[in-house]
C-alpha cells in the first residue's frame, strides 16, 4: 500500500480527506503511483502533471523521505520505505509569488 | 416569483448572488473553489440551473466544473484541452514563432439549446468545443487556419475571451481574441474569417489597419438585433451593422474610449454601456470617477451614470467580462471591479448599489434571470 500526501487544493478537488492510500501493481516509481492516482482520481488529470506529455508542472515538487525528487526520472524506483508505506510520497505546491 | 442569480468569478474563487426580482436583498454564497482563479462562470441558456465554471491555478492548471442545481453543487468534468494535430506555431514577443501552449480558460460560452453544449476561449487563443456537458473538449482548429501564425500575444496573454452565439442563425458564432482581432464563422465553426475592416490600430500595429492583430477587448450583441455588434477595441468604441463585414467607430463624446466591458440593454438594442477607463498605461477611471456611460442611440452621444458610484478617488478596474444585465422589465445592469466591489441597477443604470463590496477582484459576472 502507497501513501501519497497532496496539497490542500488538489484534496479539495478529489473531495479526499488524508492520505492517500493506493495498490499499485509493478514497480513503484512516480510514474506509476500518479498513474494509480489518477485512475482512482480522473479529477486529478493534468493537475500533477501533462496530460499528454506526462511532464510534472513546474510548480509542482515530489518529496519523500526528506528528498526532493522532483528531478529524478519518473520511472526510477521511490525508496523501499515509499514502496512498503512507511513514508508517504509526498506531492507539494512549490512556493512561489512573493 | 421570477429572481436574479448572479454569477461572480474571482481571483480567490467563485460567488452566487441571488435575489428576487425587486433585487433589493441579496443572499451572497461562496466561496466557491476558494483560492483558485476562476476566470468565467456561466448559465446554461436552455437548462438556467446548469452551470459551467472555469477553475484554474499557476500550480495545478486548468479544471472545469460543472453544476446541475444552480451552484450549489459541483462537479469537475474534463480538463483536457489538446489542441488538434500538430499545433504549430505563432508569433512571440520579439518577433519570432513560438509553439501554441494551452495555459487556460478565458470563456465557458455554453450553447443557446443544449446544456451539454458549450464552447470554451482559451490561451493560448483558441476555440474548443464539447456536446457531453464538459467531458470532452475538441478543438475547432479552423479558427487558427485564419493567420493564426501572425497572431501575437499583448501584455495579457493571448486569450480568446469572447464568444457571441447568433441566435437567428445557428451555425454563426463570433469570437474575439486579445491582439488577435474578431473572427467569424458561418459554418459552425468549419471555417473562420477576420472581421476587421474598418478597425484603426494606429499605435499598436505596424500596419493600423491590418487584418489580424486588433486588440478587441470585448463584443456584445442584442439578440433580437445579431447583425448588429457593438465593440470596446484596445482603444475605439465600435459598431458593426453587417455582422461584422464593417465597422465604425462610435466613441463619440466618452472621456476615453479605452475600456474592457461593453454590454447592450435587454430590452433596447440602441441602449449601449461602456465604463471608459483612462489609458492602457493606467487602468483605472478617469478623475478617479467611476462613471458607466450609456448611449442610448447605438453609439456616439454618451450620458456618464454617476448616482451611486464612488466620485472621488476610486482607482479600480472593470473586466472585460466583468459586465452584464437581467432580462426583468426594468432592465438590470450589473458589473464586478478588481476592488471586490459588484456594483447593480435595477433601473437601466439610473442609480448604483454595491451588492457586495469585499470579495477579491472580480474577473467575470453574469447574470440569470431566473422566471
Amino acid at each position: 500500500m502507497i501513501r501519497v500526501i497532496l496539497p490542500v487544493h488538489l484534496r479539495t478537488l478529489a473531495r479526499i480527506d488524508g492520505e492517500v492510500k493506493l495498490d499499485v501493481i509493478g514497480p513503484v516509481t512516480v510514474r506509476s503511483v500518479l498513474d494509480a492516482l489518477e485512475a482512482r482520481y480522473p479529477m486529478l488529470g493534468g493537475t500533477i502533471r501533462d496530460h499528454v506529455t506526462l511532464e510534472r508542472r513546474a510548480f509542482v515538487r515530489f518529496f519523500a523521505c526528506g528528498e526532493d525528487l522532483s528531478l529524478d526520472p519518473t520511472e526510477q524506483a521511490l525508496p523501499e520505505s515509499v514502496a512498503r508505506g512507511q513514508e508517504p510520497l509526498m506531492v507539494v505546491g512549490a512556493m512561489a509569488g512573493g | 416569483m421570477s429572481g436574479v442569480r448572479v454569477l461572480v468569478g474571482t481571483r480567490k474563487g467563485a460567488f452566487v448572488l441571488t435575489s428576487d426580482g425587486k433585487r433589493k436583498k441579496w443572499d451572497i454564497a461562496g466561496p466557491h473553489f476558494a483560492g483558485w482563479e476562476m476566470y468565467h462562470v456561466k448559465g446554461s441558456p436552455a437548462d438556467p440551473n446548469r452551470l459551467y465554471a472555469s477553475q484554474t491555478s499557476g500550480w495545478f492548471g486548468q479544471v472545469v466544473q460543472r453544476s446541475s442545481d444552480g451552484g450549489k453543487n459541483w462537479e469537475p468534468v474534463g480538463n483536457k484541452f489538446v489542441y488538434d494535430g500538430t499545433p504549430g506555431t505563432h508569433k512571440w514577443y520579439d518577433g519570432t514563432q513560438h509553439p501554441w501552449e494551452f495555459k487556460r480558460v478565458w470563456r465557458l460560452e455554453p450553447s443557446l439549446t443544449d446544456p451539454d453544449t458549450v464552447y470554451a476561449g482559451v490561451e493560448d487563443a483558441a476555440i474548443f468545443k464539447t456536446t457531453d456537458g464538459g467531458q470532452n473538449w475538441t478543438e475547432l482548429p479552423g479558427l487558427r487556419s485564419a493567420k493564426g501564425d501572425l497572431w501575437q500575444p499583448g501584455a495579457g496573454g493571448m486569450g480568446l475571451h469572447t464568444i457571441v452565439l447568433d441566435p437567428k442563425q445557428k451555425d454563426r458564432i463570433f469570437v474575439a481574441i486579445s491582439a488577435g482581432g474578431a473572427f467569424r464563422t458561418d459554418d459552425g465553426g468549419k471555417s473562420w474569417k477576420p472581421i476587421t475592416k474598418g478597425l484603426v490600430s494606429q499605435f499598436e500595429l505596424p500596419d493600423p489597419q491590418a487584418e489580424v492583430g486588433h486588440c478587441v477587448h470585448s463584443i456584445a450583441m442584442h439578440p433580437a438585433r445579431p447583425n448588429v455588434l457593438y465593440m470596446q477595441k484596445h482603444w475605439d468604441v465600435m459598431r458593426t451593422d453587417d455582422a461584422g463585414d464593417s465597422w465604425h467607430e462610435i466613441s463619440g463624446n466618452l472621456p476615453t474610449d479605452f475600456g474592457f466591458p461593453i454590454g447592450v440593454h435587454a430590452h433596447e438594442p440602441d441602449t449601449v454601456y461602456v465604463v471608459p477607463i483612462k489609458s492602457d498605461s493606467e487602468h483605472y477611471p478617469p478623475e478617479g470617477k467611476l462613471r458607466v456611460y450609456r448611449s442610448r442611440k447605438g453609439g456616439n452621444e454618451w450620458e456618464p451614470l454617476t448616482e451611486g458610484l464612488p466620485q472621488s478617488d476610486c482607482y479600480v478596474n472593470v473586466l472585460r467580462t466583468a459586465f452584464g444585465v437581467d432580462s426583468l422589465e426594468s432592465c438590470g445592469v450589473y458589473f464586478g471591479t478588481t476592488g471586490g466591489q459588484v456594483y447593480a441597477s435595477a433601473d437601466s443604470g439610473d442609480h448604483w448599489t454595491a451588492i457586495v463590496r469585499d470579495l477579491p477582484a472580480v474577473l467575470s459576472v453574469e447574470v440569470q434571470t431566473l422566471k
